[in-house]
């Protein structure tokens, strides 16, 4: 057996993989001792944007899905090569796989293109519920294994997040495997179920709706009871007496909140089951649940006492709806002020609609989080802090498969991007276990040489695209600022559109 | 439970996509919404072990089919080994080279028996299943090379036709080949037999000891390859006209004998650029067009 051939440990088949050649499955390979996953390259091509929809089917060129590369069709300003795919340099001291200039307008620009293994990255998973995860702090299990911690919660989210140095090759083997595990799968699109100690089993899969316990999220509700309250007390006025916001987390009542009071709605004389926290806001009405605003009610009416005879009225008009619009009652008090249900008066029904209209589609959203600051600059350059200042003062603009990424103020090149404007099975792994992921640097032929940038590796375009083998061309996407295109600044890009609209 | 192997339903919503270390299959079925479901959970639940069923035996599926030979345990491995075994005694032929076919029967096997569908298939990179109802019909796209995806034909197979199989081999696909042929598809009744045809169509087509064609040890490249030392085109140089046609006409021969063994029901072999076609009784060849304008194929 030849000393260089690797193992490959990512299936049973087990291949033994020679320097420069692929397993049985084309997809890892040996990559100077290296076992790295090895997907078509992909090349981002703007034309196709519009064009008919093209599958991002990384699988293998055998399937017809994708197009060709012809050199010819090449239009340089309209074509990006990305990283995905493109094979790392591990160790890092050699050129990146791929440095390629193209003209833009005029500059010559190059883009150094090399797929990152992280060690240092992880997941930050956004999940659209009220629903209680679990305990800030608590561990996130895949598998069993803890990959991760339920995070500080957002504005109608639970966030988690996942992944990290220390469960990826801090802990045991199979801690980090199943982190890798996740983290891929996440990357990739593809779901992944989790279960947090003492807390809830959740499925997790970007761009769609979180699975809490079994039961499908479908909407975020339009704020808390309270917020809601606020937003529409005004539709209210006049229309009704009465309005409880039923919520799991704070129940709005509109004539003792503020923005009652502002308005100058009466005193109704209603009393409220709950803990009263300020004037109109009541914690724990009922106990949480997946009925009315989140708590376990089926009948509005068991979280309302008897009305103040002083204070309240016969014909009292009363509402009372849930905090997502899915649920609402309308009440009218008879004469021994005990609340009659009645149809829902015209008038109110609209607001009933604009709060559910309101309620955005509940998702999981993935953003991933990694480091580049390290070795990996080296691949771009012979002194890589240089890189560094250039990302730091806008001369080089990084993107992950071509999809936009925020770089954190700071040292190094830690960056976030938002998973699902990459292409999809962007990411892999090595069985480190680390993520591959790709990441490209574009920036002026010039300031590349300044940054001491390997000019001798810099590759024209058209010599990337007229390599037809392994080349996968798939369209942009629409929303992604195209990576050639010149960076401007928000503000000036803001200024831009509005001068278009006139 | 880990579970290694990838299940996703394409981005179109009616494929299945289904992925386990080298086996990558793309499944769709036509019939009831219901029907379709549960053939897609069988296929699903038979999936997820066999590739665990093939490294079981990988040591005998890589080695040599001798007529003599035991037969393996495992149902794929089987099917393998019954479709390769015609050729055991003429030809060097492991049970590898029906590894794909025998998968995407296996597959399309366990979906037909779950549930009733009108029409299916099981396309395991190019090597395809597939199921036909009274009166239905496929027609299946042929590409020469794979890094260049344009159709150079198309078959169409239809119910009152035994075709039940086809599969392609060259030495442009995924695995290694003898030949250098670009490419051969075969359409047989089933896709095991269809995927064994194809390679030793494959290795026939060739011109022995030509000095533009480059040739490596299989074990060089892969050293657990099943081809072990044996010479695996890795580049073929300019091909005079005349020496193209000779290596198609070697590779027609075979086939054509294998036709007349009842082997297989045709063939389409091509190698720069020209492609043979099969002539048989069924005049299956007829349903074989030739496509003449090259258009790229999208998705």
């Amino acid at each position: 057996m030849a000393d260089d051939a690797i193992r490959c440990d990512a299936c049973p088949v087990l291949c033994y993989i020679k320097p420069g050649r692929t397993g049985s499955c084309d997809r890892y390979g040996n990559h100077e001792g290296k076992l790295v996953r090895l997907d078509p390259h992909v090349v981002l091509d703007r034309a196709l944007e519009r064009g008919s929809s093209v599958v991002p089917f990384l699988e293998r060129s055998r399937d017809w899905d994708g197009t060709l590369i012809h050199p010819n069709t090449a239009d340089q300003s309209e074509t990006f090569v990305t990283a995905i795919g493109a094979g790392t340099t591990y160790p890092d001291y050699k050129p990146a796989p791929f440095i390629i200039s193209s003209q833009i307008a005029g500059v010559d620009m190059v883009t150094v293109v090399t797929e990152g293994i992280f060690s240092y990255c992880g997941v930050k998973v956004k999940i659209d519920t009220d629903r209680h995860l679990g305990a800030e702090c608590s561990t996130v299990r895949a598998e069993g294994e803890a990959i991760g911690h339920v995070t500080t919660s957002e504005y109608g989210s639970q966030m988690l997040s996942l992944g990290g140095v220390r469960h990826l090759t801090g802990g045991s083997r199979q801690e980090g495997t199943a982190t890798c595990d996740a983290l891929l799968n996440l990357c990739n699109g593809k779901a992944v179920e989790l279960q947090i100690d003492n807390g809830a089993k959740i499925v997790v899969q970007g761009g769609k709706a979180p699975i809490v316990d079994d039961v499908q999220e479908e909407r975020m509700r339009v704020g808390c009871g309270s917020a809601t309250i606020g937003m529409f007390a005004k539709q209210w006025f006049g229309k009704v007496d009465e309005v409880v916001v039923v919520d799991d987390h704070i129940t709005g009542v509109l004539s003792e909140h503020q923005a009652g009071k502002l308005l100058g709605v009466p005193e109704t004389g209603i009393k409220l089951k709950g803990r009263r926290s300020t004037p109109g806001r009541y914690f724990q009405v009922a106990e949480p649940g997946t009925s009315w605003g989140g708590t376990n009610i089926d009948d509005p009416l068991s979280i309302v006492g008897k009305f103040n005879a002083k204070k309240a009225w016969a014909g009292l008009r009363l509402l009372m709806v849930s905090t997502t619009g899915e649920q609402y009652a309308y009440f009218e008090l008879d004469e021994d002020l005990k609340p009659q249900e009645e149809d829902l008066p015209r008038v109110l029904r609209e607001s009933v609609m604009r709060i559910k209209e309101n309620c955005e589609p509940a998702l999981c959203t993935v953003m991933f989080m990694g480091g580049a600051g390290g070795s990996l600059r080296a691949g771009v350059t012979e002194n890589p802090v240089k890189l560094t200042h250039s990302v730091r003062d806008s001369l080089a603009r990084v993107t992950c498969g071509g999809a936009p990424v925020y770089v954190w103020p700071g040292g190094g090149i830690t960056f976030m991007v938002d998973v699902s404007r990459m292409p999809q099975n962007a990411f892999g792994y090595v069985p480190t276990p680390a993520l591959v992921a790709p990441i490209e640097f574009t920036l002026k032929l010039t300031d590349y040489a300044a940054l001491g940038g390997y000019m001798e590796s810099v590759r024209p375009l058209t010599s990337i695209v007229g390599e037809k083998d392994g080349r996968k061309r798939l369209a942009a996407n629409a929303e992604n600022p195209w990576p050639l295109e010149p960076q401007r600044s928000q503000k000036k890009s803001r200024r831009e559109k509005s001068r278009k609209k006139k | 439970m880990k579970q290694r192997a990838q299940i996703a339903l394409l981005p179109d919503g009616r494929r299945l996509h289904l992925q386990d270390g080298p086996i990558d299959l793309i499944i769709e079925a036509f019939g009831a919404r219901r029907e379709v479901e549960q053939t897609y959970n069988a296929a699903c639940s038979r999936f997820v072990s066999v590739l665990d069923e093939l490294c079981s035996e990988l040591n005998y599926l890589r080695a040599e089919c001798r007529p003599e030979n035991r037969w393996p345990r495992g149902k794929v491995a089987r099917r393998m080994t019954a479709a390769v075994m015609p050729y055991a005694s003429q030809y060097f032929i492991t049970p590898m080279a029906a590894v794909a076919g025998a998968v995407a029967e296996e597959i399309l096997g366990a979906m037909t028996e779950a549930g009733k569908i009108v029409r299916a298939y099981v396309n395991n990179g190019g090597d395809i299943a597939v199921h036909l109802g009274e009166r239905e019909q496929f027609v299946v796209g042929m590409v020469e090379r794979p890094d260049r995806p344009s159709l150079f034909g198309t078959a169409t197979l239809s119910a009152s036709h035994p075709v039940r199989g086809i599969a392609t081999s060259g030495r442009r696909g995924r695995s290694f080949s003898l030949g250098i042929a670009d490419a051969v598809t075969v359409l047989a009744d089933r896709a095991a037999a269809a995927d064994a045809a194809a390679t030793i169509i494959a290795n026939a087509v060739d011109l022995p000891r030509h000095p533009a064609i480059v040739r490596v040890p299989a074990s060089e490249l892969a050293p657990d390859s099943d081809l072990g030392d044996r010479l695996v085109t890795q580049a073929v140089g300019a091909l005079t006209t005349r020496e193209v046609n000779e290596a198609l006409a070697a590779g027609v021969k075979t086939a054509a004998l294998m036709q007349r063994m009842g082997l297989i029901r045709t063939a389409a072999l091509s190698l720069n650029g020209e492609t043979r076609v099969l002539h048989d009784g069924l005049e299956l060849s007829t349903l074989v067009t030739r496509v003449e304008e090259r258009g790229l194929v999208h998705a």
